[in-house]
C-alpha cells in the first residue's frame, strides 16, 4: 500500500510540473498583449511603455517562466495583471464560492444516482427502469447551462424563490448563501446523475448476473441482502472510476455555470482572466484546476486500492 | 396553473417589501467589473461607472447636460489671452480618511497624472499645462502652453478627479476620495459596496445611505435580476430585444438615451481599394441605417452620419451627406473600377450589436455587388492585437465610447490609417479655440468633412437603455460622460 502511494505521488509531482510548462508555451503564443487590452482603443505610445514595464512584461519568457515556478515554491502565486492584488487571495475568495458548489454538486449527483441506478437494474424492464433511463437521457442530452437558465425563469423569476444570481458571500449567513448556492449546484448535478445513474445501472446489472449473486440467493439469502451486501459494494468500483472523471467536468461545467448564475467562482475568474489576458491568473488557475484533476485522480486510485483489495498488491 | 404561480409570486413579492418608509439603499448592475477602483491609472470605462463623483471628485464636473458644473473648485478666472486658469477651491472639504483637501492635493493630483510614469489614460488632458501654482491653500493656478478650449471640460473627467498624497497609491483596491460615498467592500467578482461620507461638505443633498454595484455580465441575467428585484437599476441594459418589456411593465421605467458610443465600421484607409473615396462612399450609399438600428438594436440606437455624439452642444446632423442609395452605390463602385463586384472582409467582434451589425451589412453590400466576408474577431484581446495594433483588416465594427473623440480620426497611426490634413488642421483649431460659438463651428466643420469624406462607415449611436425600478427618481438618462452618478437619486414614498 505505501509503495502504491509512492510511486503515485511522484508519478504526480511530474505531471504537474509538465503540465506547467505546456501551460506557459501556450500562454506564450496566445494573442494578445494584455497591457495594449487593459489601455484598449485610449492606448497611446507613451502611457502603453509605462504600462508593459509596470506589468514585467518587457521581461523575456524563461525569466518569466522561472519567476513563475520559483514564486509557486514559495506558495507565491504572483499578482493579478488586471486587479493588481495577490492571485493566492484571489483565488482563495473564489474557492469559498467553487469549492461548495462542486461540493453540494457531488453530493446531489451521487444521492440522486446510486438509488436511482440501483434500483433501475434490481427491476430490469419495469416502469422505474423506463423511468430512469428516459431521465438519464434527458439528463445527458441537456447541457447544464441551459438547465441553469431554465432554474432561473422559473425559480428566481417566477415563484422569486431564489436569487437569481450573484453570491451573498459567507458573510451574509450560512442559509442565504446556501441559497445562491443551491440552484446552480442542480444544475451542475443534473447532467452528471444522469450519466452516473447510467453507469450505476449497468454496473449493478453486470454484478446482479455473476455466479457468486447467484451462490448467495441460492443459500437463502433475501434479495435485499444480496443487493447491500453483495451487489452494490462490488459495482461501486467502476462507478467510482466514473465519479473520478466526472470531477474534472465539474470544474469545467463550473465555469458556465457560475457565469450563468453570475457567482464569483474560480471558473468565472478564469473567464474573466483569459478576455482581459490576465496571464497570470489564467496561468495559476488553470495549473489549480489540473492539480485538483491529478489529485483527484490519485485519490481515486487509492480508493480502488481500498475498495479491491486484489489491487494492493500490484504497482 | 400559470396563473396561480404567478399570484403566489405576486403575493411573495408583496410580502417581503415593508410598506411603509422610502428605501435609502440601492442597488445598481453593471455589465462589467472594474478591474481597480482608480480612473486616473487605468482605462476602463467600469472605473468611471463606479467611482465617478460617487468617490472621487474633480475641480468640477460635467452634469447630467453634458455642461461643466463647479464642484471642488467653486468658482474660476481665465485670463483674457486664456492661458492662465485660477480656481478657488471649496473650503472644509475632507478626504474620507479624514485628512484636509487642499491646493497641495490638486497640484499633487495633476503632477502625478502627467508624469511620464502615468499610466492616465487621458493624458492628453494634462498635456497643455505648463505649470501648477498654489499661492494659497484655497486656491490654484494653472498655466498652459498653448490655449485649450476644452480644458476645463476634460477635468471634469475621471481622469482629473482629485486624490490624495497619502492614499493615491492605494486607491486602485483602497479608494479614497472627497465624494459624497466612501468605500465599503469589494467582494470582487460580485459587488462593491458604498456607504454615506459623514463628512461629506454637501451632505443634505444626498439621499442615499448605500449603494451597491452588482456585476452581471450575462443579459439574460440582468433581465432576472431586475425581475426578481435583486437589483434597482441598470443603466445600460445589455439586452435591447428585451427592453421594449420592461417600456411595458409599469414596475419599472425604462428610458432609451444616448451614450458617447457611436457605432462605426472602420475601413483600412491606407488599403486598397479604401484609398479611394469613390469606394468608401459607395459603399456608405449602401448602407440602411434605419434598418441596420432596427436589425442590430430592436430600433433604440440614432443613426448617424458623421462622428459626433448628439449628447455634445456642437452636434449636427449630417445623415443626409451621403444617403441610402443602392443606385448610387452601383454607379461609384463601376466608376471607380469596380462594377463586376468587389470582395471584402470584415473582423466583428464578438458583442451583440457588432456581429448583427455586420451580418447585416453584408447583407445591405451584397445588394451593390460587394462581397463582404465575416470574419469573427474575439474583443477585445484579438481585435486589439490584429486590428488596433497590427491594422491587419479591410473593415472592422466597434463602438467609440470616449466622448469628444472625433480626434482619433486625426491621430496619426491611428486604426483607420486615415489622412486628411484639412481635417487636422481643422480638429486642431477647434481643441485650441476658447471662444465656445466659434469652436462648435470648428466642431461643425469637422463632422461635415468625415461625413464627406467617410473614413469609417457611420452606423449609429448607441443608446442608453436605461431601466429602473419606478420608484427610484434622479438617475441619468442620457450619458454624457462615462458615470453611474447617483448623487442626486432617491426613492419615492
Amino acid at each position: 500500500m505505501l509503495r502504491l502511494v509512492i510511486s503515485r505521488l511522484v508519478s504526480l509531482a511530474v505531471t504537474l510540473l509538465a503540465v506547467s510548462l505546456a501551460i506557459f508555451l501556450i500562454m506564450e503564443v496566445l494573442p494578445g498583449d494584455p497591457a495594449a487590452i487593459m489601455l484598449g482603443t485610449a492606448a497611446r505610445e507613451d502611457t502603453l511603455a509605462a504600462l508593459r514595464q509596470e506589468l514585467g512584461l518587457d521581461q523575456p519568457a524563461l525569466v518569466r517562466y522561472l519567476e513563475w515556478i520559483g514564486g509557486l515554491m514559495h506558495g507565491d502565486l504572483g499578482q493579478s495583471i488586471t486587479y493588481k492584488m495577490p492571485v493566492s487571495t484571489l483565488v482563495a475568495e473564489r474557492m469559498n464560492v467553487t469549492l461548495p458548489l462542486s461540493l453540494l454538486a457531488i453530493l446531489i449527483s451521487t444521492a440522486l444516482a446510486l438509488p436511482l441506478g440501483v434500483a433501475a437494474a434490481s427491476r430490469r424492464d419495469g416502469a422505474v427502469d423506463r423511468a430512469v433511463l428516459v431521465f438519464s437521457q434527458l439528463g445527458v442530452a441537456v447541457p447544464n447551462f441551459w438547465i441553469g437558465l431554465l432554474f432561473i425563469l422559473f425559480f428566481s423569476t417566477w415563484l422569486g424563490w431564489f436569487p437569481a444570481g450573484g453570491f451573498p458571500g459567507w458573510s451574509s449567513g450560512i442559509w442565504p448563501a446556501f441559497q445562491a448556492l443551491l440552484l446552480p449546484a442542480l444544475a451542475l448535478a443534473l447532467p452528471q446523475a444522469a450519466v452516473l445513474t447510467r453507469v450505476t445501472r449497468s454496473a449493478t446489472l453486470e454484478v446482479i448476473g455473476a455466479d457468486f449473486v447467484r451462490t448467495a440467493r441460492a443459500k437463502g439469502v433475501d434479495k435485499g441482502g444480496t443487493l447491500r451486501r453483495h451487489v452494490v459494494p462490488n459495482a461501486l468500483i467502476p462507478v467510482t472510476t466514473i465519479l473520478g472523471l466526472q470531477l474534472s467536468f465539474f470544474f469545467g461545467g463550473a465555469i458556465l455555470v457560475e457565469n450563468v448564475f453570475n457567482l464569483p467562482g474560480l471558473g468565472r475568474l478564469a473567464y474573466q482572466a483569459l478576455n482581459q489576458r490576465d496571464l497570470v491568473v489564467i496561468k495559476d488557475i488553470v495549473l489549480i484546476f489540473s492539480g485538483l484533476v491529478i489529485v483527484v485522480n490519485f485519490i481515486v486510485d487509492i480508493g480502488y486500492a481500498l475498495l479491491d483489495p486484489r489491487l494492493r498488491g500490484r504497482s | 396553473m400559470t396563473k396561480r404561480l404567478l399570484t403566489a409570486a405576486l403575493l411573495f413579492s408583496v410580502s417581503v417589501i415593508p410598506a411603509f418608509a422610502a428605501k435609502t439603499s440601492l442597488v445598481v448592475g453593471m455589465p462589467i467589473e472594474p478591474p481597480g477602483l482608480d480612473p486616473t491609472v487605468a482605462a476602463p470605462v467600469a472605473i468611471r461607472e463606479v467611482t465617478w463623483v460617487n468617490l472621487y471628485e474633480g475641480l468640477v464636473r460635467i452634469d447630467r447636460t453634458g455642461k461643466v458644473q463647479p464642484l471642488l473648485a467653486k468658482s474660476w478666472e481665465v485670463s483674457p489671452d486664456g492661458l492662465t486658469y485660477t480656481f478657488r477651491l471649496q473650503e472644509g472639504v475632507k478626504f474620507h480618511d479624514g485628512s484636509a483637501f487642499d491646493s497641495a492635493d490638486v497640484k499633487f493630483a495633476f503632477d502625478r497624472a502627467r508624469d511620464p510614469k502615468s499610466t492616465n489614460a487621458q493624458k492628453q488632458i494634462f498635456a497643455p499645462i505648463a505649470s501648477i501654482e498654489t499661492p494659497d491653500p484655497a486656491t490654484v493656478v494653472i498655466k498652459l502652453k498653448e490655449t485649450s478650449g476644452n480644458f476645463l471640460y476634460y477635468l471634469g473627467w475621471g481622469d482629473a478627479v482629485i486624490v490624495a498624497p497619502e492614499t493615491a497609491a492605494g486607491n486602485a483596491a483602497n479608494p479614497v476620495g472627497t465624494g459624497p460615498f466612501k468605500f465599503k467592500s469589494w467582494t470582487r467578482g460580485d459587488r462593491v459596496e458604498l456607504v454615506r461620507n459623514p463628512d461629506y461638505w454637501q451632505k443634505d443633498k444626498i439621499k442615499l445611505d448605500s449603494v451597491t454595484f452588482r456585476f452581471i455580465n450575462d443579459a439574460q441575467a440582468q433581465v432576472a435580476a431586475l425581475k426578481a428585484g435583486d437589483v434597482d437599476a441598470f443603466s445600460n441594459l445589455g439586452a435591447p430585444e428585451l427592453f421594449a418589456e420592461f417600456q411595458k411593465d409599469a414596475r419599472f421605467k425604462a428610458v432609451a438615451g444616448n451614450t458617447e458610443g457611436e457605432v462605426v465600421a472602420g475601413m483600412n484607409n491606407a488599403k486598397k481599394p479604401f484609398d479611394d473615396v469613390r469606394v468608401r462612399r459607395a459603399l456608405m450609399h449602401a448602407v440602411d441605417r434605419k434598418a441596420l438600428v432596427d436589425g442590430a438594436y430592436s430600433g433604440f440606437g440614432q443613426p448617424i452620419g458623421s462622428f459626433f455624439s448628439p449628447n455634445q452642444p456642437a452636434f449636427v446632423d449630417t445623415t443626409n451627406v451621403i444617403p441610402y442609395d443602392v443606385e448610387k452605390a452601383k454607379a461609384l463602385l463601376k466608376e471607380a473600377g469596380y462594377g463586376n463586384g468587389l470582395s471584402i472582409t470584415i473582423k466583428s467582434p464578438q458583442m451583440a450589436y457588432a456581429s448583427r451589425s455586420a451580418e447585416l451589412l453584408s447583407a445591405m453590400m451584397a445588394e451593390v455587388g460587394v462581397d463582404l466576408k465575416i470574419i469573427p474577431t474575439e474583443f477585445p484581446a484579438k481585435w486589439i492585437e490584429e486590428v488596433f495594433k497590427n491594422k491587419d483588416y479591410d473593415v472592422t465594427i466597434v463602438a467609440h465610447t470616449e466622448p469628444l473623440d472625433i480626434d482619433i480620426f486625426a491621430r496619426d497611426n491611428y486604426y483607420f490609417n486615415y489622412k486628411n490634413d484639412r481635417f487636422k488642421a481643422v480638429v486642431a483649431e477647434a481643441a485650441k479655440t476658447t471662444d465656445e460659438k466659434a469652436r462648435y463651428a470648428k466642431y461643425a466643420e469637422a463632422q461635415k468633412i468625415l461625413a464627406e469624406d467617410v473614413p469609417a462607415l457611420f452606423l449609429f449611436q448607441l443608446p442608453k437603455l436605461g431601466v429602473w425600478n419606478a420608484k427610484v427618481q434622479g438617475l441619468w438618462e442620457n450619458s454624457p460622460i462615462p458615470s453611474n452618478d447617483v448623487t442626486e437619486v432617491s426613492w419615492s414614498e
